[in-house]
């Protein structure tokens, strides 16, 4: 399977990646490790006119402490996520999302801003991401813009990234509450057919994987568990008022079963 | 577009069409096709090579993404005709039947052992979970990797009791 043909160009940097994509708009991608795009481009599902390729833009990686924040470039790996001191001591959900995404390969190419970009209802480390209530910093033309996580996934495979602006960093509050991540597939390297991130503390988020048309928020555990609910009966209810897709993989009913037992798991953890 | 790579050691140059995948790169123009194209999806490594020293998938990467970079391929890996230590241990332990997915295999081992100085044989599993095999199983690949680091010392507990498994 070969892509249809594209131009192609090379940033040099955040401000040329962002005046390319004011002059092209909707017909540019932006390219960051292509672990999402190239399948796309291969199976010319898509097929954009020019590609902004970001492989050459400095200072778009790593992972740097920024006071109560730890600040992610775009084009971090996810290797490099699994294998930062900061992410693993201040932000480690984050960390254990990263390394339960497909295999090694995939993991030394896929960037974290890539994934959210994508907005993959699939993607485990969106989940984390929302559960840690992280910040998406985009720039365009007109300057800097920030994006609660929360707000960022509008639908499938769609987000509130405007197709002139770029991710630029995310931002993730520091964190020492307990926390738990659980993935469930029949293989491997394979996507999730559900997966939970939990981030415990006096208020806990529930986020997850594959149970809706974008990553979300479980809004009736949340509300069961501020209201007093005892840990194993919010998870019963992980799944009300989702509506997961039915597929090869799984049944929506299977997915829903699967969300209560993968959040009471992380929950005994995460909310002992 | 121009494309520069230094593969095995030498550099190289070639034009290339911006879609041009790595994997056909690297096959076609280069004639190195120790490298295979199996599920073509990203999921079975088949065409795993080194790029700057760690594991990718070739198929999921433009040549032009690879601008500027070392690529290794299993050719690289026993220049002078001699077998490397992975491809030894691989014959050694029966790690192969019909061989297609077996370049993917020892890159991937090869950048697993380069990355992670200690492995026991859980490790080796996870660090193979991105290479399928359909003829073998398992057993055989995962003691071949076992027995490499051993051999480089750097294996977690006792190496040739595991290597014997």
């Amino acid at each position: 399977m070969i892509p249809a043909a594209f131009e192609y160009r090379r940033a040099a940097s955040v401000d040329d990646a962002v005046a390319l994509l004011a002059e092209h708009g909707g017909d540019a991608k932006v390219l960051a490790g292509g672990h999402s795009l190239v399948p796309l481009l291969r199976l010319r599902f898509a097929r954009p006119a020019l590609l902004v390729d970001l492989g050459r833009v400095d200072g778009l990686a790593g992972v740097r402490n920024d006071g109560d924040v730890v600040s992610i470039g775009a084009m971090t790996t996810y290797c490099d996520l699994e294998s930062s001191p900061i992410v693993a001591s201040r932000a480690p959900l984050l960390a254990a999302a990263a390394s339960e995404v497909g295999d090694p390969q995939v993991r030394h190419r896929g960037t974290i801003g890539g994934s959210l970009c994508h907005g993959d209802p699939a993607s485990d480390v969106a989940a984390a991401l929302l559960a840690l209530d992280a910040t998406l910093v985009v720039r365009g033309e007109g300057g800097e813009r920030h994006i609660a996580v929360a707000d960022v996934f509008v639908g499938f495979l769609e987000t509130a990234i405007g197709p002139e602006e770029l991710l630029t960093e995310i931002r993730v509050p520091a964190t020492s509450a307990p926390w738990a991540f659980e993935k469930f597939n029949r293989r491997a390297q394979d996507w999730a057919i559900v997966g939970c991130a939990v981030l415990g503390g006096p208020t806990p988020r529930i986020a997850l994987v594959n149970m809706a048309t974008t990553p979300v928020r479980s809004a009736h555990a949340e509300s069961a568990l501020a209201s007093g609910a005892a840990p194993g009966d919010a998870a019963q209810v992980a799944g009300d008022g989702l509506d997961p897709p039915s597929d090869a993989n799984a049944s929506a009913d299977y997915r829903s079963h699967l969300a209560r037992v993968l959040v009471a798991r992380a929950l005994s953890r995460a909310c002992p | 577009m121009e494309l520069r790579l230094r593969v095995n050691g030498t550099a190289v140059s070639n034009e290339v069409e911006p879609r041009m995948l790595l994997v056909h790169h690297i096959r076609e123009a280069l004639g190195l096709t120790g490298t295979k194209v199996g599920c073509d999806t990203s999921s079975c490594g088949a065409c795993t090579v080194l790029l700057d020293g760690r594991s990718v998938k070739s198929c999921t990467i433009l040549a032009v993404q690879a601008d500027g970079s070392d690529v290794t391929t299993i050719e690289g890996l026993a220049p002078d005709g001699e077998l490397h230590p992975l491809q030894e241990a691989f014959r050694e332990h029966h790690a192969l039947q019909c061989g297609y997915c077996t370049p993917g295999m020892i890159m991937a081992a090869e950048s697993l052992l380069r990355e992670h100085p200690v492995l026991d044989e859980a490790a080796v599993r996870r660090g193979l979970e991105g290479n399928l095999c359909r003829c073998t199983g398992y057993r055989g690949i995962v003691d071949a990797v076992l027995e490499v680091a051993g051999r480089r010392g750097a294996i977690a507990g006792a190496p040739q009791e595991a290597a014997r498994r």
